[in-house]
């Protein structure tokens, strides 16, 4: 561990060089980034615009009269988030490492923000706070940043110091105990789906520090059990227990619970090979599936660009999802392996429970598609975890 | 080269995130592999339900095409009616859903606002009508009686009506040419029931929910020709149903014409002349019931004898078509169906069924031949016949003394054909019938084509019955558990039939036989049965299958596809046979039982052929039957408790016979009055721009021939009010046949033997009257 590196500059790593040489040199930042994902990202986010703006410019009720209004929005998210992502790779992830006790209690001042009158109910969850400007931000996305970087924080302090191999029980302890508050928090906006991606990045951020097996598999029981009393006890919101139930049997009610899964499954069982074509699939400018442009934005790929453009998307997201593990597993401290596998964990659950409930395999929740779906929170928070990828990534050992 | 220390990278880390990386791939491919069978595997189906999704029809009906008589002019054809319609879809755009514009509405046209609000409601479970029960696509009928001043204030001033429309729309009319109502032949249409729709989803006509489906006679039969092509216009709509596009059109073409071979002058005469006679039959007293005739339904068919076609088919008690236009009224429907209504709705010239009497004797005389005896004889015209202790007595017990077959037929000798039928009877083993028996006589009426469908081209023709050994047995063993439970040997008159038949039921009788020798007893003809060997006895002896349809015209005339006349059949005679019946059935009408009805009537120019029938029914007073025949054309009347065959239907055939060809009761004949001397050979003119050349009607023409009782004349034949004391006689076949068996007597007392089938409601008393009933006039 060396102080005061720079992540920025690189300094010290190779001799310095000028011009051009200097930004193609082997251990230069611009070797170093992860292209890959970045590209994938930017891929994501481009596709996503296409996407949101198919779903949303025949819906005048939703872009007040401008059929670019979400087109143009999901550009400055995505551009917006492009800088977080650089101010990330210039602090560098060990530089916020200190940062993290504040970051943790400004995201978990802002989610309990939400349950005063400041916060405001979309689709049955109040998970939002309104801000002037037609924007709202949805806190509960950087709990899941600033829960992966504290419990990472705590899990790889005594491992990176060389005191211990691996976590001990109070460590874990004290990881867990900094996840649950949070996750309690949002459970009450409520926000089921955003505490089932909590979950598991609590589970994967454990799995790659090493803590005992018996956390992993103790944790997975509790779960189980949580699930069953939350299911008895009847915690859960009705609209909440009809999404299950709808998802159990879509054909129950399909005027109403079962709507959405029938009609995401139509749209998108109906794009075929290679879809109607962007911008022509009847079912998305006819309006048949609600939330198009953020929960249910992959039934537009599915319909207008059909298996190739479904595909694509998952192709994009595997890439991501790929080189993330690479990272994970090449970098040297188990702080930034720990922070990579928890957003592993995140993107891969969450892209996996958006797609599949749209394909009918998950049950419906409200969870954006990373990159893709319309949403500002969701979008900076994504970017942000891209950034801290890249951070991991460019100070590695370059032998690696 | 790295500075930094290796540290916190222990082998457990490592598997531990292989194992991520598995497990994130894996969630991947699961992914992958579930979008791949969505819409790779499942595609097709799930782009089906999304075109179902967004596709809505509208539909523009077709116009039906016309029923045309054989000279052009028309039965059935559509009149134009200003029909105001709303578009739902139209006024969901607007603010309050219409409610302005539909409370405009009921102000222009003189409606409560509310009641034009609930007409545009959709049906369900919840909502009473009125309600719209078709598609919600499809404009919404308010009112089809808009007069034309309505019309136009909605058409002018559409900006103010957005969404309403005010379109004239055919609605099916019976004009009833020159009175003739044709009601039965015709049939009538009803809306098209859910199951209609489904069962003829996949079909090449597809029906539509605003369709209207014939339902009897000719709309039935006919139904998919006249019906056309319904236009289909399919729009892409959203999902709140607001339409984003027009994908196809498909124009609706019209149904297309149906030429018949009725003429409707004929018609009107037919159904006046039968209107008429029933009601002299009414005036006319029964000496043997002791009150007057109640002639409460009857039938008549004026058939071309060499092609089999209908020139007029009338039944009565009729009814008014138009009643079912526009959907019928419960009042009118319990009118037509209930039953103090005596059932107008049944064609009983081809759904009527009875015992035949004495026209019924071609019949075993041609089997008489068959099985070997001569047609000269002589047979011995008795004035009775004894079989064992049994007496079956000829008619009023006349004794013509030895006459040939021909004679029999012109005094109609019961005896005659009585001692024939028994003869053969005993040939094929009587009691203990030969396995071989011949059978002459029912096989013959068979080969009539008796006890079998005519196949003339109307629904719901029923078959008759020859009461052969077959039937006698299938008969038997449906009802012999009940006969056998009921009947006493000792018991009452009812008990001691039902005893006997449970015995003996199966079997055929000598009795059976002598009975079935003159048309009565179990045997059921239905008149069109008997207008078809008519008119093959006219035409050298082939049964033709009658038509009423003679022609499909494409409504622009381009296309006609005439109906071909079908024979099924020959008379089993040969060419002598033939023409010593048709020389007998000439002398029954100059010097028979029929020749005081044609007193005076051109034989020699118009040959003329007859046979009366007067049958017996239980309980009921007795059939008038009468057929006749000329080179052209067979006419078969019949008037059930209507009296004698040539006394009740006589004057109505030989009316109509003097307006076909023109005679005047003196005999003359007077060619421009003939209505149609021979048959109509050319199909009228479809126009290409779908008008029909058609001559001039007259208001009634019956009223343009002299009439015997001109007071009569304003009754049309639909206004004839029903007899309260009428009961529904030929409906249900089971009810007459029974009915029908010839009365017998014993000489040696000892009851009757002979067992009727229903032993509850026989109520037969010892034959009252002294001497066997007559049965033939």
């Amino acid at each position: 561990m060396t102080g005061g590196v720079n992540s920025f500059q690189v300094s010290g790593y190779g001799p310095e060089r000028a011009g051009w040489t200097r930004v193609f040199a082997r251990d230069s930042l611009a070797r170093r980034l992860d292209w890959p994902i970045l590209f994938s990202a930017l891929a994501l986010s481009l596709l996503g615009s296409l996407l949101v703006y198919s779903a949303t410019r025949n819906r005048t009720e939703l872009n007040q009269g401008d059929p670019y209004y979400f087109l143009v929005r999901h550009w400055l998210n995505t551009g917006i988030g492009l800088a977080m992502m650089i101010g990330v790779l210039w602090l560098g992830h060990r530089a916020l490492r200190t940062a993290v006790p504040l970051l943790y209690g400004a995201s978990v001042f802002l989610i309990l923000l939400v349950l005063t009158p400041l916060g405001s109910t979309i689709n049955g969850a109040h998970s939002w706070i309104k801000l002037p400007g037609g924007f709202s931000l949805q806190p509960s996305e950087f709990v899941k940043i600033t829960i992966i970087l504290g419990m990472a924080m705590l899990l790889a302090a005594r491992v990176d110091a060389g005191d211990k191999p691996y976590p001990d029980h109070r460590t874990v302890l004290q990881a867990l105990g900094l996840a649950v508050v949070p996750m309690l928090i949002v459970m009450l906006m409520p926000d089921l789906g955003s505490v089932m991606v909590m979950v598991i990045i609590v589970l994967g951020v454990l799995l790659a520090s090493g803590a005992s097996n018996r956390w992993t598999f103790g944790l997975l029981g509790a779960g189980a059990i949580g699930a069953v009393t939350v299911w008895q006890l009847g915690i859960l919101d009705e609209y909440q227990i009809n999404r299950f139930a709808a998802f159990a049997n879509p054909e129950l009610d399909p005027a109403g619970v079962g709507y959405n899964t029938n009609q995401a499954r139509i749209a998108i069982g109906s794009g075929g090979l290679t879809g109607s074509g962007l911008f022509q699939g009847s079912q998305t400018t006819g309006q048949f599936v609600p939330e198009q442009q953020t929960d249910f934005v992959f039934t537009v790929a599915g319909e207008e660009l059909g298996f190739v453009g479904g595909a694509l998307i998952i192709g994009l997201l595997g890439i991501i999802l790929w080189r993330a593990c690479r990272i994970a597993r090449d970098t040297t401290d188990l702080y930034g392996t720990t922070v990579a596998a928890g957003i592993v964990a995140w993107f891969a659950f969450q892209a996996f429970e958006n797609i599949g409930m749209t394909l009918g395999i998950m049950p419906v929740t409200g969870l954006p598609l990373p990159f893709v779906s319309y949403g500002g929170s969701s979008m900076f928070a994504v970017w942000l975890a891209v950034g801290l990828l890249q951070s991991i990534r460019i100070q590695r050992p370059m032998s690696a | 080269m790295t500075n930094i220390p290796e540290t916190g990278r222990s082998p457990r880390v490592q598997i531990r995130l292989v194992v991520i990386q598995v497990l994130v791939i894996s969630l991947l491919g699961t992914l992958g592999g579930r979008l791949w069978y969505l819409q790779i595997r499942e595609g097709d189906q799930y782009a089906k339900e999304a075109s179902g999704n967004h596709v809505q029809q509208v539909v523009q009906p077709a116009v039906r095409g016309s029923i045309l008589d054989a000279r052009g002019v028309p039965l059935a054809d559509n009149e134009t009616r200003l029909v105001v319609s709303a578009s739902r879809t139209d006024l969901l755009k607007m603010k309050d859903d219409g409610r302005a514009v539909l409370t405009k509405l009921a102000g222009v046209l003189g409606m409560d606002a509310e009641e034009v609000l609930r007409k545009v409601r959709l049906c369900d479970a919840e909502t009473p009508q009125p309600c719209w029960n078709g598609s919600p696509y499809q404009p919404i009928p308010i009112t089809d009686e808009a007069t034309a001043k309505q019309a136009l204030q909605i058409r002018e001033r559409a900006e103010d009506f957005p969404g309403i429309t005010a379109e004239p729309q055919a609605l099916r009319r019976y004009p009833s040419p020159g009175k003739a109502n044709t009601a039965q032949v015709l049939g009538y249409l009803s809306p098209v029931t859910d199951e209609e729709i489904t069962k003829a989803q996949d079909t090449s006509s597809p029906y539509l929910r605003s369709d209207m489906v014939g339902r009897s006679g000719l709309e039935r039969q006919y139904d998919k020709q006249l019906r056309g092509k319904a236009g289909v216009t399919r729009y892409e709509v959203d999902n709140l149903g607001r339409v984003i596009g027009e994908a196809e059109a498909d124009p609706a073409e019209p149904g297309a014409n149906l030429v018949t071979s009725i003429d409707s002058r004929v018609q009107r005469i037919a159904e006046y002349e039968l209107n008429e006679a029933m009601k002299e039959a009414r005036k006319q007293h029964d000496h043997n019931t002791n009150r007057n005739y109640e002639a409460d339904s009857g039938a008549v068919v004026v058939m071309e004898a060499r092609t089999g076609r209908v020139v007029a088919m009338a039944s009565n008690p009729t009814y008014d078509p138009n009643a079912w236009v526009g959907g019928i009224s419960a009042k009118d429907y319990a009118a037509l169906t209930g039953k103090k209504s005596n059932y107008p709705l049944l064609n009983r010239a081809i759904q009527g069924q009875s015992a035949p009497g004495s026209i019924f004797k071609v019949i075993p005389t041609a089997a008489a031949i068959k099985a070997g005896y001569s047609f000269e004889g002589p047979y011995n015209c008795s004035s009775s016949y004894s079989i064992g202790g049994q007496v079956f007595k000829n008619f009023e017990s006349q004794n013509h003394g030895p006459i040939s077959l021909g004679r029999a037929l012109e005094v109609s000798c019961d005896t005659v054909f009585y001692a024939l039928s028994h003869e053969e009877w005993k040939r094929d083993g009587g009691n203990k019938p030969k396995k071989d028996a011949a059978d002459w006589f029912y096989k013959t009426a068979h080969q009539f084509g008796l006890g079998a469908e005519t196949g003339i081209d109307l629904p719901n023709e029923v078959t008759g019955r020859v009461p052969d050994r077959q039937w006698k047995l299938d008969y038997w063993t449906a009802n012999k558990d009940a006969w056998c439970k009921y009947g006493k040997k000792d018991g009452t008159y009812a008990e001691k039939i039902a005893y006997e038949n449970c015995l003996e039921g199966n079997r055929l009788r000598a009795g059976d036989s002598v009975n079935y020798s003159i048309g009565q007893g179990d045997t059921l003809v239905t008149p069109i049965q008997m207008a078809t060997i008519y008119a093959a006895l006219a035409n050298g002896g082939t049964l033709y299958d009658p038509t009423v349809g003679k022609a499909v015209i494409s409504p622009d005339g381009k296309t006609v596809t005439e109906i071909e006349p079908q024979p099924h059949g020959k008379l089993p005679m040969t060419k002598k046979t033939l023409s010593q019946i048709d020389e007998a059935l000439e002398g029954v009408a100059t010097r028979g039982t029929a020749a005081w009805r044609f007193g005076g009537w051109p034989q020699d120019e118009i040959p003329m052929h007859a046979k009366t029938g007067t049958a017996e029914v239980h309980g009921k007073q007795t059939t008038s039957w009468f057929a006749t025949y000329t080179k052209d054309y067979s006419i078969v009347m019949t008037i059930s408790q209507g009296g004698t065959g040539s006394g009740a239907s006589g004057p109505a055939v030989r009316n109509i016979y003097n307006a076909l060809y023109g005679v005047s009761e003196d005999g003359g004949i007077d060619k421009k009055k003939a209505l149609l001397p021979t048959p109509q050979k050319n199909l009228p003119k479809v126009r290409t721009d779908g008008t029909i050349t058609s001559p001039k009607i007259s208001k009634d023409a019956a009223k343009d021939r002299a009439t015997p009782s001109p007071d009569a004349q304003a009754t049309t034949p639909q206004g004839d009010p029903a007899d309260p004391q009428q009961t529904g006689t030929v409906p249900s076949p089971e009810n007459t046949n029974r009915d029908t068996r010839r009365r017998e007597r014993r000489r040696g007392g000892g009851g009757p033997r002979r067992g009727d089938g229903h032993p509850r409601r026989r109520a037969r008393h010892r034959c009252g009257r002294s001497g066997a009933r007559r049965t033939t006039s």
